[in-house]
């Protein structure tokens, strides 16, 4: 079974955002609370976190972990400051 | 903290045991830091509540598999929580660890009988038919011409390891269950793919694609 026409889709669309230095999974765990607290309040992105936006629009893994985190953050606020 | 979270009768305290009090970032490494049971447990609560949320749409995130995820979030929260640099909330930075030790399960589960040979031998980069119906005739034979430029990257630039990657990761396999297939970890599978595509992206450019030929949809 070849290759289908969306896999090389995805393959184009990867290899046009690539950059030459990227942050790999474990560094975007570690800021990602940050970043979506910060997308979620629709506050402007400081530089260390647009490593992390990147990473996120190239690894469907992380991207997943990030929108599920999206889905919790309006409760979260109801669970006492921290 | 350990020997702590070696004794389940620490989560198995009414949280209620001891009054609940809202905590800030502060008071949460403070009290964790200080092995508070009852900061454990409102910890336990919370991170199970948002994985719940969390999981809602998932196949096969049932209640055992989320009691199993925070347990094994909880130790890995305290082994990091000097890394909590109190950039965000306490409970969102908890909840983002949670969140990865049980999508990182479900992965696993769900490819654990899956062998890395049979999904990349079952998609190889072979030409594809491509549906270009909506392109001009120029748009059509740049199309043909950078697919069949990026099958020869593939082919010839990169690595067994890297192309074997890549596949694997188009196919949707997980990065950890690459990992697991090579003897690596998902760091070195990312910085494998990482590299890979930036090969591909020279390969194309020396070969006169544009960034805007590689946008184009297919």
């Amino acid at each position: 079974m070849p290759l289908s026409e969306s896999e090389i889709d995805s393959l184009l669309r990867l290899v046009s955002l690539t950059e030459d230095v990227e942050i790999n999974c474990e560094q975007c765990l570690a800021a990602v609370a940050e970043f979506a607290e910060q997308k979620l309040a629709g506050k402007s992105i400081r530089e260390a976190l647009r490593a992390v936006e990147h990473h996120l629009s190239v690894c469907a893994e992380c991207r997943a972990e990030y929108e599920a985190l999206l889905r919790t953050l309006n409760n979260i606020g109801g669970q006492g400051e921290g | 903290m350990a020997s702590l979270l070696s004794r389940p009768s620490v989560f198995s305290l009414a949280a209620n045991d001891e009054p609940k009090m809202p905590r800030d970032n502060e008071s949460w490494v403070a009290d964790l830091r200080a092995e508070r049971e009852s900061a454990l447990s409102d910890l336990r609560d919370a991170l199970l509540r948002n994985l719940r949320k969390a999981l809602a749409t998932w196949p096969h995130a049932d209640e055992s598999l989320l009691e199993d995820a925070v347990q094994d979030s909880l130790m890995r929260v305290l082994e990091r929580i000097e890394q909590f640099e109190g950039r965000s909330r306490f409970l969102t930075w908890a909840t983002s660890i949670a969140i990865h030790t049980a999508m990182a399960e479900l992965r696993r589960r769900r490819w654990k009988d899956v062998s890395l040979e049979k999904v990349v031998s079952d998609g190889d980069f072979a030409p594809v038919q491509l549906t270009t119906s909506g392109q001009t005739m120029d748009g059509k034979l740049v199309q043909q011409a950078l697919v069949a430029t990026m099958q020869r990257l593939i082919e010839q630039d990169l690595t067994e390891k890297q192309r074997t990657a890549l596949k694997a990761e188009l196919k949707g396999m997980p990065q950890d269950e690459i990992a697991r297939h090579l003897g690596s970890n998902r760091n070195a599978v990312y910085k494998l793919t990482h590299d890979a595509r930036k090969k591909l992206k020279a390969g194309l450019e020396a070969a006169g694609f544009t960034a805007g030929d590689v946008t184009a949809p297919l």
